[in-house]
Formats: C-alpha cells, sequence, structure tokens
C-alpha cells in the first residue's frame, strides 16, 4: 500500500517538474505558459477535427507501445522497433500499390501485410540476439537504419513519383485503399485496431499463460528454465508479436494517415512508444491515456509554431522531460528503500 | 585524389571527437547511449555561443559542457539510483535532440563564425600529405591530437590500463585498490566532454551553421563505429574514415541518376558492419590469431568490456 | 610481527556471518583457517582484506590497529588476498596483468621483476600471453607473485587448491613454505582436512560464523573433524521403505564439467530409495545431480530412467520422465522476483490452457499453501517468504508422484523446524515410491536419510556405502579423503 502512495507521489513530483520546467523554457522563449498551454489544449482537442488529428496520432503510438509492452516483459529492450514499424508501412504500402480488388478486401490483405512485415523484421532482430548473441539493442538499431533506408530508396527509385524523383513521397495510393473515414481524418477501423490491441495486450499479458510465461522468462530465465520454459521460444515469439503490432502501426500510418508512402512513415511513433512505456511502468494498464496525453502535446504543440512562432519541438520536450523526470524521481525513490532495509547476503 | 583525402579527413573529423569519447566511456564499463542527442544540443549550443559571444573557443567550451552534463547525469543515475544506462541514455537522446530543435530555432540558417583555415606552414608542403593532413583548421588537428591521445592513454599508461580494468572486471580492479565508481565518473564526463567537440566540430566547421536535427544519426553511427572497431581506437579510427569515404563517395554519386539509390544505402553501412562484427565474436579463429600474435591482439578483438553495463556494487 | 583479529562481528541483516570471531597468527607462521562452506571464513577474510569494513572488532598488524575501509587500505597494510578465483583479468596480457593498480614502473622494468619472481619460486610465464590461456594455478602464481612484488606481508589464500592440478599444487605448498620461511605470515582458508594437515603449523575452525577452537598441528584428525562438524548425534536409523524396480540406471557415467568431473560412475537407484551425495563442496555432487537432470552431458556412459534410455534427451525431456531437479540457489535458480505464490504454481503446473483461471488459481493456492504449511499468501512474492518457506514453495511445486527428486542441498540455511518439515515431506513421497538423491554438507542429515551414501572426493567417487556401515567419523574421515574402515 505504501508502495502504491509512492509511486503515485514520485509521478505527481515528476509532473509538477516538468511542467515548472516547461514553463521555464516558455518564459525565456519570451512566451507565456498559460497561453501557450491553452494552445496546447485547444489545438489538440479543441474541435472536432483537432480531436480527430490527435486520435490518428495516437493509433500507431499505441499500437507500437502495446507490442513494447510485449517486448519489455521479456526483458528484451526492443530498439528496433522503429524500423519495425517502417516495415509495417512498407507491406501496406506494396500492397495498396499493386494490387486492385474491392477496398474491404486491399485494406484487410493491406493490414495483414503491415503486420507480417513489422513481424518478421522483430523476429530478424529476435534470432540476431538467441541465435547469433548479437545484443537487441544494436541488432535493432542497425535493422531500424536498414529499413529507413529501404524505404528511402523505394520513395526515390522504384516507386518514385512519374517524372520527379522527390523525397515528399510516392504517388498517393489508389482511393480503394485508403482506410474509410468519418469525415476528413478520423478513421474508425484504426482506433478499433488500437483499442484491440491495448486491450489485447493488457489480457494477454494479465489473464493468459503466455503472459506469465512471458514474465516468468524476462524476470530470471534461469529459473524459468529450470521450471521447464523455453526461453528461446519465448523471446522470439514476444519479439514476432512486438514487431507484428508495430508493422500494423505502420500500416495504418501509410493507408490511414498518410495515403502514400514517405521516408519518415514511421513519424518517430517507435521511440516514442518506448516513452510511453517507460512511463507507463512497462505495464499495458496506462499505456492508452499516456499515449493520449503524448499525442495531445504533439498535436497541440503546433499550434505553437502557428500561433506563437515557436518551435513545435517543445512537445517533444515536454514528453522527453516528463520520462526523464519519473524515471529518476523512481529511482531515487528505490535508493532510499534501500538504504532503509540492507541486502542479505550469504557470506 | 589527395585534395578528396583530405575532404574524407575533414569530415570525419567529427565522428573521431564522437567516437573517441564513447570508447573511453564504454571501456570504463558505462554505455552512452544518449550521443545522438548529446551531438546535436551541443552542436547547437556551440554556434549558438559563438554566435553570441563571436568566440570560436567559448562555443568550442560550450559544446563540450552541455555533453558533458548529460554524460554525467547518465554516470549519476547508473551509479548513484542503480537505473538501467540504457533507458536513462535514451530517454536523454530523444530529450536533447527535442531541446536542441527547440532552443536553436533563432540560429538557423544564421551566418555564423566559423572555425579559421589554419594551413601549417612548412609541413603543408610536403606532397601528398601535406595536403592530406596539414591543410585544415584546428578542429581538424583537435582530431587527430584526441585519436592519438586516446590511443596512447589507454594502451601506453598505468592510468589507462586501469581504465580497461574498471570496464573489464569492476571486482578484480576494486580488489586492486582502484576506486573504480569515481573512475567511472570521471571517464564517463571525460567521454561525453569530447563528444561535446563532435557536435561543436559538425556546427562551426563541416557543416557552417545550425539547422533543425544538423547531425541527425551521427551518434547512432558513432555508437556503431566504436563497436565495429572493436573498442580499439585505432579501429575505431579507421572505421570513421571509412565511414567518411562513403559519405564523399555518396556526394560525388549524388549527380548520377542511375545509382541514386546506392547513396541513401550508404548510412546503412556502418551498421551492417557492426551487426558482421558482433556476430563474428562467435568465430573463434581471429581470437586464436590474437593470442599468438600480441602486437595484433588489440586490434583483432571485438568482446566488449565484460563489466559494461553493469552496476558495480562493492558487496 | 603478528596478526590479530579479535572479536569480529559482521552481520547482513539477519544473517551473522561472523559472530565475535578471534584469530592470532605470527610471523612466519602458516596458519590454517578450517571450516565448511558456510561457516563465516570467506566473510572473515574479506573484513581482513578490506572488502567488508565490521561492524565492530579490532584488527592489529605488528601492535598498529588496522583500519580498513577498502582494499585499498588492506593493499597499503601489507595485506593481499588471492581469492578462489583468481581476480585477474582474463584478455590482457600477464605483463598488464602484473601492472595494473600498481605503482609506476617501466614496461621493461616489469617484464624483468616478473621473470626473476616467477624464477625464484619455480614459475614460469609468458609475460605477452592472454592471461585467459593460463590455467587456474598459474593464473594464482600470477597473483601471488604481483602480491609480492607490492610487498605484501599477509598473505590470504582462499581455497587455493580447488581446480588446480596435483603438481601445481605440489609447487604452490612449497612456495607458501618458502615465503613462510622468509617471515610472511600465511593464511590458508579452506575445507580440506588433508591439506591443513600437511602445510599448516596452526589451525583456527570455524563453525556457524564462531571461532570453535585454535590448535596446534599435528592433532588427530577425529579432533579436527569433531570440530568442524561438532557432536555425532545418535543415528536414528531409517525404516527402510519400498523397493521397487529400478528407478535411475546409472552406467559407466563420465562428466567433464570445468573444474569437477565424475569418472566412470555406476549406480543404480530404486524406487523410493534415498541416497546421499557427501563431499566437500564443489568435489561433484553438483555435477553428477547436474547430469541426472539433463543440464550436463555426458561424455561417457548412459542413463536411464524406469527401463528408457534418457543419455541424449535434454533437461525438459527429463522433466516428462518424472526426474525432477531442485537447485541450491532458491531465488536465483528456483524461484523467480516479483512472482507471486499462486504464479509459481500456475508456472509450475504447466497447464496447456490458454487463459490463466485466476479464481481457481488462487484457491489451489490456498489448499497448497495449507497442506504444505506456507507461511505467506497466494499474493505473496518469492523474494518476500523466508527461507525455509521458499523451500517449502519450491517443493509444493513438484508435482505429486515424480520418479527421481534430484535436490542440492535440500536444507541450506534452514532452521531445524524447518529442516525437519521438509524430510517430513520428502519422506512422504518416498513412502510413495521416488527415489530421493540429494547432496549435503550436514552429516546427521545424510546418515539419518539416506539408504546408501556415495562419498565424493576431490572430484572424484571416493566409495558408495550402505549407511549401515558409517557413522559420523567415518563419515568425516571419507570426506576429507581417507577411509578408516
Amino acid at each position: 500500500m505504501r508502495a502504491a502512495w509512492a509511486k503515485a507521489g514520485s509521478k505527481s513530483i515528476a509532473i509538477v517538474l516538468a511542467l515548472l520546467f516547461t514553463a521555464l523554457l516558455l518564459l525565456a522563449s519570451g512566451a507565456s505558459p498559460i497561453e501557450s498551454f491553452r494552445l496546447i489544449w485547444q489545438g489538440s482537442v479543441g474541435d472536432g477535427a483537432k480531436l480527430a488529428d490527435t486520435l490518428m496520432a495516437w493509433v500507431p503510438l499505441v499500437l507500437a507501445a502495446s507490442g513494447l509492452v510485449v517486448t519489455f516483459a521479456a526483458g528484451l529492450w526492443n530498439i528496433g522497433v522503429e524500423g519495425q514499424v517502417v516495415m509495417g508501412a512498407i507491406a501496406a504500402a506494396f500492397v495498396a500499390r499493386e494490387f486492385h480488388a474491392a477496398p474491404a478486401l486491399i485494406i484487410t490483405v493491406a493490414l495483414a501485410a503491415g503486420v507480417i512485415g513489422g513481424l518478421l523484421w522483430g523476429l530478424l532482430a529476435g534470432m540476431l540476439r538467441v541465435f547469433g548473441k548479437v545484443n537487441e539493442i544494436f541488432g535493432g538499431l542497425g535493422l531500424d537504419f536498414v529499413a529507413t533506408g529501404m524505404v528511402v530508396y523505394l520513395v526515390i527509385g522504384p516507386w518514385k513519383r512519374a517524372g520527379i524523383a522527390s523525397t515528399s513521397g510516392t504517388d498517393p495510393f489508389p482511393r480503394e485503399a485508403w482506410l474509410p473515414t468519418i469525415g476528413d481524418k478520423l478513421s474508425p477501423i484504426a482506433v478499433i485496431l488500437a483499442v484491440l490491441a491495448v486491450v489485447g495486450v493488457y489480457f494477454l499479458m494479465r489473464g493468459t499463460f503466455f503472459g506469465l510465461r512471458l514474465k516468468a522468462v524476462g524476470a530470471n530465465a534461469a529459473s524459468a528454465h529450470i521450471i521447464g520454459l523455453s526461453t528461446r521460444r519465448y523471446l522470439l515469439t514476444a519479439m514476432a508479436i512486438g514487431g507484428g503490432l508495430a508493422g500494423l502501426g505502420g500500416a495504418v500510418q501509410a493507408i490511414g494517415f498518410q495515403h502514400k508512402l514517405v521516408p519518415a512513415i514511421s513519424g518517430g511513433y517507435g521511440f516514442l512508444g518506448i516513452l510511453v512505456v517507460l512511463l507507463a511502468g512497462y505495464r499495458a494498464a496506462l499505456i492508452a491515456p499516456i499515449a493520449f496525453f503524448f499525442m495531445m502535446i504533439s498535436v497541440g504543440s503546433t499550434q505553437l509554431s502557428l500561433r506563437l512562432g515557436l518551435n513545435s519541438s517543445l512537445g517533444g520536450v515536454v514528453q522527453g522531460t516528463l520520462v526523464l523526470l519519473t524515471v529518476l524521481v523512481g529511482g531515487w525513490q528505490a535508493q532510499r528503500a534501500r538504504r532503509r532495509e540492507p541486502t542479505e547476503v550469504e557470506s | 585524389m589527395d585534395s578528396t583525402l583530405a575532404t574524407i579527413v575533414a569530415a570525419a573529423a567529427p565522428l573521431i571527437y564522437a567516437t573517441m569519447g564513447e570508447t573511453i566511456a564504454e571501456k570504463a564499463g558505462v554505455i552512452n547511449l544518449s550521443l545522438d542527442g548529446s551531438i546535436m544540443l551541443s552542436a547547437m549550443a556551440g554556434f549558438s555561443i559563438t554566435y553570441v559571444t563571436g568566440s570560436v573557443i567559448v562555443g568550442f567550451l560550450a559544446a563540450t559542457a552541455v555533453s558533458a552534463i548529460i554524460a554525467a547525469l547518465i554516470a549519476f543515475a547508473s551509479i548513484e539510483l542503480k537505473l538501467n544506462q540504457i533507458a536513462v541514455g535514451f530517454v536523454l537522446t530523444l530529450l536533447a535532440a527535442k531541446l536542441s530543435s527547440f532552443l536553436g530555432t533563432a540560429y538557423v540558417g544564421v551566418k555564423g563564425t566559423h572555425v579559421p583555415h589554419l594551413a601549417i606552414p612548412l609541413l603543408e608542403d610536403i606532397p601528398f600529405f601535406g595536403t592530406v593532413l596539414f591543410d585544415h583548421n584546428l578542429s581538424v588537428y583537435g582530431s587527430f591530437v584526441v585519436l592519438i591521445g586516446v590511443y596512447l592513454f589507454l594502451y601506453r599508461t598505468r592510468r589507462g590500463l586501469e581504465l580497461q580494468g574498471i570496464g573489464e572486471r569492476p571486482e578484480a580492479a576494486f580488489a586492486r585498490g582502484i576506486p573504480v565508481n569515481k573512475l567511472r565518473y570521471l571517464y564517463t564526463v571525460i567521454g561525453g566532454a569530447l563528444v561535446g567537440l563532435a557536435g561543436a566540430a559538425y556546427s562551426l566547421d563541416v557543416k557552417f551553421g545550425w539547422r533543425e536535427n544538423l547531425t541527425l544519426n551521427f551518434g547512432w553511427i558513432a555508437l556503431a563505429i566504436v563497436i565495429f572497431g572493436g573498442w580499439h581506437p585505432m579501429r575505431v579510427a579507421f572505421g570513421c574514415y571509412l565511414f567518411g569515404a562513403l559519405q564523399v563517395v555518396a556526394l560525388k554519386l549524388q549527380p548520377v541518376e542511375a545509382l541514386q539509390g546506392v547513396s541513401q544505402i550508404l548510412p546503412i553501412m556502418p551498421f551492417v558492419l557492426m551487426i558482421f562484427t558482433l556476430l563474428i565474436v562467435y568465430l573463434d579463429w581471429f581470437k586464436r590469431f590474437g593470442d599468438r600474435h600480441p602486437a595484433w591482439r588489440g586490434l583483432l578483438t571485438s568482446d566488449p568490456p565484460a563489466g559494461i553495463g553493469k552496476v558495480f556494487e562493492r558487496e | 610481527m603478528s596478526l590479530e583479529l579479535s572479536d569480529i562481528h559482521k552481520h547482513f541483516g539477519r544473517i551473522r556471518a561472523n559472530d565475535g570471531v578471534t584469530l592470532r597468527v605470527g610471523a612466519g607462521e602458516l596458519h590454517g583457517l578450517l571450516g565448511e562452506n558456510g561457516a563465516g571464513k570467506s566473510t572473515l577474510m574479506k573484513v581482513l582484506s578490506g572488502f567488508f569494513e565490521p561492524n565492530s572488532g579490532e584488527m592489529t598488524l605488528d601492535g598498529a590497529t588496522l583500519s580498513l575501509r577498502s582494499p585499498r587500505d588492506a593493499i597499503a597494510a601489507g595485506i593481499g588476498m588471492l581469492h578462489q578465483d583468481p581476480l585477474v583479468f582474463l584478455p590482457f596480457s600477464v605483463l598488464d596483468n602484473f601492472l595494473l593498480g600498481s605503482p609506476p614502473i617501466d614496461r621493461t622494468a616489469a617484464r624483468t621483476e616478473l621473470a626473476d619472481l616467477a624464477g625464484r619460486f619455480g614459475f614460469s610465464f609468458d609475460p605477452d600471453a592472454p592471461t585467459r590461456t593460463l590455467t587456474v594455478g598459474e593464473r594464482q602464481q600470477l597473483e601471488i607473485v604481483r602480491l609480492l612484488w607490492l610487498g605484501a606481508k599477509v598473505l590470504i589464500l582462499d581455497e587455493p587448491t580447488t581446480g588446480i592440478s596435483a603438481s601445481q599444487q605440489a609447487l604452490l605448498f612449497d612456495t607458501l613454505r618458502t615465503l613462510a620461511g622468509q617471515g610472511m605470515i600465511v593464511i590458508f582458508v579452506s575445507h580440506k582436512l588433508e591439506e591443513i594437515e600437511a602445510l599448516c603449523d596452526r589451525v583456527t575452525v570455524m563453525r556457524r560464523g564462531q571461532t570453535v577452537g585454535e590448535v596446534t598441528l599435528p592433532v588427530p584428525i577425529d579432533r579436527l573433524v569433531e570440530m568442524m562438524f561438532g557432536q555425532a548425534v545418535p543415528v536414528v536409523g531409517r525404516v527402510p521403505g519400498v523397493r521397487g524396480e529400478v528407478a535411475l540406471d546409472l552406467e559407466g557415467v563420465s562428466v567433464d564439467d570445468r573444474l569437477t568431473s565424475v569418472v566412470d560412475l555406476t549406480l543404480q537407484v530404486r524406487a523410493g530409495e534415498v541416497i546421499g551425495l557427501a563431499g566437500l563442496e564443489g568435489s561433484g555432487q553438483r555435477t553428477l545431480l547436474r547430469t541426472c537432470a539433463g543440464l550436463l552431458r555426458t561424455s561417457a556412459g548412459s542413463i536411464g530412467v524406469a527401463g528408457s534410455d534418457v543419455t541424449t534427451r535434454g533437461y525438459h525431456e527429463r522433466i516428462a520422465t518424472g526426474v525432477h531437479y531442485l537447485p541450491a540457489g532458491r531465488l536465483e535458480e528456483g524461484l523467480i522476483r516479483g512472482l507471486s505464490i499462486t504464479e509459481h504454481f500456475q508456472l509450475a503446473h504447466g497447464s496447456k490452457g490458454f487463459v490463466v483461471p485466476w479464481a481457481d488459481a488462487r484457491r489451489d493456492a490456498n489448499a497448497l499453501i495449507s497442506r504444505h504449511s506456507i507461511k505467506g499468501t497466494p499474493d505473496t512474492l518469492a523474494e518476500e517468504l523466508s527461507g525455509g518457506n521458499q523451500q517449502r514453495l519450491l517443493l509444493a511445486m513438484v508435482p505429486e508422484n515424480v520418479r527421481v527428486l534430484l535436490m542440492e542441498h535440500p536444507t541450506r540455511g534452514l532452521d531445524i523446524a524447518s529442516a525437519d518439515w521438509v524430510w517430513g515431506q520428502l519422506m512422504h513421497r518416498v513412502e510413495r515410491g521416488t527415489s530421493v538423491v540429494f547432496a549435503s554438507a550436514d552429516l546427521d542429515e545424510l546418515l539419518r536419510y539416506s539408504d546408501r551414501i556415495v562419498v565424493f572426493f576431490g572430484g572424484r567417487v571416493l566409495k558408495v556405502l550402505d549407511t549401515s556401515e558409517a557413522d559420523t567419523d567415518r563419515l568425516g574421515h571419507l570426506i576429507g579423503g581417507r577411509d578408516v574402515a
């Protein structure tokens, strides 16, 4: 019980400090903090159109973060998540461009392709780790770059716009391959997928044997092995699931938001997803609200650049500061707890 | 030919600073994953401070300070608070990058000072080597000094040997009376300072100015090169110059339509090489060759310092 | 010159590793520190070498009080410690290892020093070879030479003879005698009776964190055994249980596990039989248990379980044949930090289901908790349980009727009540036909519950005997390497 209060306390301290820091930055840049926060609020949930923007940004972030909950549970640092998002986008783009059929079919296949693309890319990083002993951090990083390289190559090479090879993207996909929307931007399918993903992961981790066993492998591979679990199988499956969900996020980005392939197709949602999961304490329960909060900040801070001439990266600053402070304050509290109870050591 | 080589040397100078800094930190056992963000923020700081004060030297100092502080934060979080170095480094890299974008808005596109050219008299007249090595500026010469300095320090001094010890097996170093954690702080911060020099070298020399995401991905590339270089300064430097060469080649290829795609693939190379290196560790052959030829051993090992990334606790 | 440690206390939380220990050694003395694993010898030496600061007590060297706050202070005072696994830097060269951490010296001069010192004791090193290629014995030699060069006046050796060859051991002993002859204080920490007997002048014996006594050698070995293990408790013989068919069949089994090995062991364990593995730590018991479990591969011979050959089957497959292994490290190798009792049971019962039936799971957990008298609730985390309750949990996780139960130190660190309870549970299983093979350092335990005892010594099986032919005295001797039948 005490631990729960302590956790809530540390989160509050972190939030307050982050807000203070941001306010200071704003003042130093000659802007009013109150005005800025108001603009961010209005710019993200102020009206229906803005809300749609925020929600559409929220979807890939939630998808990537849900996948990351699974990989973190397995004890893995899936830095390759960015690449998995990109590969999902590429796969969906491929389907959108090359195949012609009824919209329902194309969209389903494109989304499925996204899952598969991300899944395979995640599995690749997993295999490098399990069979090649290549740390998933650096293996994943390398694969991130390879994926980005591939998308750039496609955009200015084989998939380039007729006549102009530019990094602004490919031709837009045929209309059948666009996710249907309410209004201009909001795709209910996308939102439903995100909700299903985060609820699914929550249930998977808390209610199934797979989740329990994965937790065991991530917490103590040696004991898990003695108990009878195959660590290899669980690590690889986790990477596949993480990659698959990230890939789905990429697919949604491609056919639900951008409607074409651009070099920055991942939107940074992979890495941002890591921040979300860090803030959520590695658990699925808080992913959805935290991701929404993050996207409010991201989408809202574009208003800052429009109205106040400030750089919209302030949003990223707020997000990063919040996570950093939460991590540090949490570590400081753990340190104090350790000081109070000396650890037992066998002589 | 020699002017191309000279361009490569100059282009690689910032990477030399960054990789040497990271090599020191990782040799001491601390992974500073914030490289990409640190370089970016230092680049912005260096440029803006130079613009404001008019002094390139002060700008370089400011850049150094910025990265050193970030590194100190990582060291503190890891050593004092026992937090995961990867987690803290990762958050810092994103945060520092965003900070650089935000704080640097006023300086985008501004024409600032840059490091003045300084050909070394006499030496610059040596045929071939003169142009390649001695017709640059202080920033590039600095990279030579740092490279040789780090190599000599690590492999020719006893403090350097101790540094290797604390990263390799901190318990053994501690048993020999070496203050492991204190030194880890020191070397992480020194490494961070060198990383700061990289940032300044970009904004005040190689790229002449500041814009958003100026040094994008160079930090990640530096991390990959350190691994590819097996944590040995000479091999790491080779990786830097190799990458510099790839960059120059990519630039030359740009106008060629047919090879457009190839030039985009080049930034991937360090990572492919890095993964390759990590896989090769498996192969015993290199190790056995190194065992028999001590002079080559340093260059052939690809094992990370065994104690890297782990928290050292007394009991 | 003399070294004195008085009334040293060192505890970690609840564990009193050193409970008022006294040690006195004079110049030129080869002093043995004898005691079983867990007696507190390592802790005491870590205090002396500056790794730990004692909670209370005094240390003096040559009359001057020692205040050692870190190994640095100890080195400055002239105290050098050679660890059981020599703390050398494996990828670095011999010369670099020699130099690391020492005062400034020119490399060429260091080479000469190294060669000189080595030559004096009959060691030989290639200064440029990576230390990784040196054997354990050679790494020890390197460390000794280094400590001497740094000016050690006191040399502590912690279990130095594990994993070194006989010839290296002979050389080591000669070296130590020479050093003692030159006036050095040598403290030889070991649990091997015959070595202490062969080498030392005086011995301090420790048991359960306290000094039991100090004797000058030679002394009858029974006395040492008695001091090490305590008074022999009258043995209550075990009622022979059901002896069924052969459950575990080892034929000519040989295993090589780095420091220990098992050579050509043939043993048949019947259903309902209890086999005790006796011997000093690191003599091969763990190796044998892990081999039977399938965690180690045999280099020769075959292993059969209830008639079928399992030699090539791995760990997980062996579990399917009914062979279960409980390692000694409860939280490191058996339980998982951060997971609750209920979760552990769910993991252990290997359900094929998809969804975890949490309501039922908690009910089952409650039932198991009361049946096995575990002091905890279904939500208690593994690390929150006491040692005894962790062991109960581990046992409760093993299915009801298994064929063979392999246990490493079933009652280590447990109080008498918990230990009795564990054996009560094991006896229930034995009566229902389970075979138990267990390793233990407790002679009473071995004698009370085993049908047969396999004694390990020096990494090999020394003797297999019926419990009826053994008593504490004979067993103690066998463990020390000699048979007094």
